[in-house]
């Protein structure tokens, strides 16, 4: 099969590769595929306190279209609001990378990655509103 | 180092896919030269010495290929390859016996043409029974004995697998197929020249061959139909009536003559090429082993062939490792590399994992495999497993003791 440069490029020279700290407050963890399938991505943001991502880190198991797209991502997030990020679709980095048709699940992966990161990072941000209020709820 | 140097340029990748082909002997092509041109004649002109000197050729090939699995040349049909051969066995026998016999035994490991076969026969009406194999790849004889009624028409069943190189236990199938009097076909395309065959000695009553695995040309194979006790077969293909009615069409004098020759090589250098695949495999493993830690040989790796190695490396996908060893030409067990996104059914009926499964390679020695061959292959493998390692979110959760298989996996 024969890859873009772009993909290839991606792949041989992983950007952001690397793991930030889960249990960070200001770090949202998006784990998402299954090994049985054959891809498993792992994507880390780190959300600066004015709500841009900072950082993004990626490790994958998959092949070198899913390399490459979820190394893709984090290069695009960076810098961008989480609302920002929220909008980038698959139909975008697969055309920036020029997937193979049979290739179309690993950029719809990249997509739900930087998705599940996101959420985790706003459902950590919630619980810890919710625990503020409480906390200052139950000091009334 | 073996007989030709030097086959491979400088600038091409390291073959070690042995398995899916070879290239052909240099010594095949001399033999076959002349007969694409000076003695171009067609072997069924029976009224001049240009086909006198093709028919003359093809019979000498006839008898080599005999010669190398204990057949009479009469017992040798030339076709275009092992899944002709594979195809013609199995329905011709089918064909033949059906107002008898209407059952087939056979492997869910077997080469996809003997599967689809079966799968075709199914539709009209034969029943089929796919038996499962053991862990290691190898039948397991008691089913066997089991699954054979007195409808079964024949049992297929490989000599060599061609993914994972097992050796079946071709004599006590031969023996079993005997005593409950059906037929026994081998699609013995990846065994042929590569470990001892004796048709006798097995009870083969049908056997596929194929050229180019066998450093043989590309489109021959061949056939062994066995005459005492005599198996009868319906032709695939009609015509003029050559290869005893079972098979016909003008015979390519050229590939035939190339065949016998591969066949006569093999004989000659089997024991000898055999010993030393077993070295260069040994090294291989040995050295990859040293470097890696959790991985894998997939199938029993005692009854096996020489020059074969199936081995899932843990926690890297196979094609995203294949893109990493550009310098090394192998196959993959993989879903992302086989057209229908399915990793290897074959890895699967052996029970290995599908997280495993895909990250299987499939690494193949060959009479033109160095040992500095080895040995670079060995180390761009162990640098690339252990680089996609460290970008493995799975080697990284197995490094900090998470149990994946306690994890909750959203299938997609």
């Amino acid at each position: 099969m024969a890859y873009s440069e772009k993909l290839i490029d991606h792949y041989e020279n992983p950007r952001n590769i690397g793991s930030l700290d889960k249990n960070a407050e200001d770090v949202g963890t998006g784990l998402v595929g299954a090994p049985a399938c054959g891809d498993v991505m792992k994507l880390q943001i780190k959300v600066s306190a004015d709500g841009l991502i900072e950082d993004a880190k990626f490790k994958t198991f998959g092949c070198g279209s899913a390399i490459a797209s979820s190394s893709l991502v984090t290069e695009w997030v960076k810098g961008k609001t989480l609302d920002e990020a929220g909008t980038i679709k698959n139909t975008d980095i697969a055309k920036h990378l020029a997937l193979p048709p049979v290739k179309i699940h690993c950029s719809v992966l990249a997509e739900d990655a930087i998705k599940a990161a996101i959420a985790d990072y706003r459902a950590k941000t919630e619980k810890k509103t919710v625990e503020a209020e409480e906390s200052a709820q139950a000091a009334e | 180092m073996n007989a030709i140097n030097g086959l491979r340029r400088n600038d091409q990748p390291i073959y070690l896919d042995y398995q899916a082909t070879t290239p052909m002997d240099p010594r095949v092509l001399d033999a076959m030269m002349p007969y694409f041109t000076t003695k171009f004649g067609n072997p069924h002109s029976r009224s001049h010495s240009y086909g006198w000197e093709a028919e003359e050729a093809v019979e000498k090939a006839r008898a080599q290929i005999g010669k190398l699995i204990g057949a009479d040349e009469k017992e040798v049909i030339f076709t275009s390859g092992a899944t002709e051969s594979n195809n013609l066995a199995i329905k011709g026998v089918a064909h033949f016996y059906k107002e008898r016999k209407n059952h087939i035994v056979t492997l869910v490991t077997e080469h996809k043409c003997v599967l689809d076969t079966c799968r075709h026969l199914e539709q009209e009406g034969f029943e089929v029974t796919y038996l499962p194999v053991q862990q290691n790849g190898l039948v397991d004889l008691e089913r066997l004995r089991e699954a054979i009624t007195d409808k079964t028409v024949v049992v297929s069943i490989m000599a060599v697998n061609n993914e994972i190189g097992v050796i079946q236990p071709l004599k006590e199938i031969g023996a079993l197929c005997r005593e409950k009097k059906t037929f026994f076909h081998t699609d013995a395309a990846q065994a042929v020249g590569k470990i001892p065959l004796d048709v006798e000695e097995m009870n083969i009553d049908l056997m596929s061959i194929s050229g180019h695995k066998i450093y043989g040309p590309k489109g021959i194979g061949a056939l062994y139909v066995r005459r005492k006790p005599r198996v009868r077969l319906v032709a695939l293909i009609d015509g003029g009536g050559q290869e005893r009615g079972f098979r016909s069409g003008t015979l390519p004098t050229p590939l035939c003559v190339g065949l016998g020759e591969a066949c006569e090589i093999a004989l000659k250098e089997m024991g000898a090429e055999a010993s030393r695949l077993q070295t260069l495999r040994d090294r291989f493993l040995t050295s990859i082993q040293a470097k890696l830690p959790d991985i894998y040989v997939n199938g029993d790796l005692e009854q096996r062939i020489p020059g074969n190695l199936n081995i899932s490396f843990a926690y890297v996908e196979g094609e995203s490792l294949m893109m990493g060893i550009k310098s090394l030409s192998v196959s993959s067990g993989s879903a992302c590399t086989s057209a229908s996104l399915e990793p290897s059914y074959v890895l699967r009926a052996l029970g290995v994992e599908e997280e495993l499964a895909h990250t299987s390679l499939r690494i193949g020695f060959g009479r033109f495999t160095t040992e500095q061959e080895v040995d670079t292959a060995a180390e761009d493998i162990a640098r690339h497993v252990s680089r996609l390692r460290q970008m493995s979110p799975l080697w990284e959760m197995v490094q900090e003791g998470v149990d994946l298989k306690s994890i909750q996996w959203a299938a997609h």
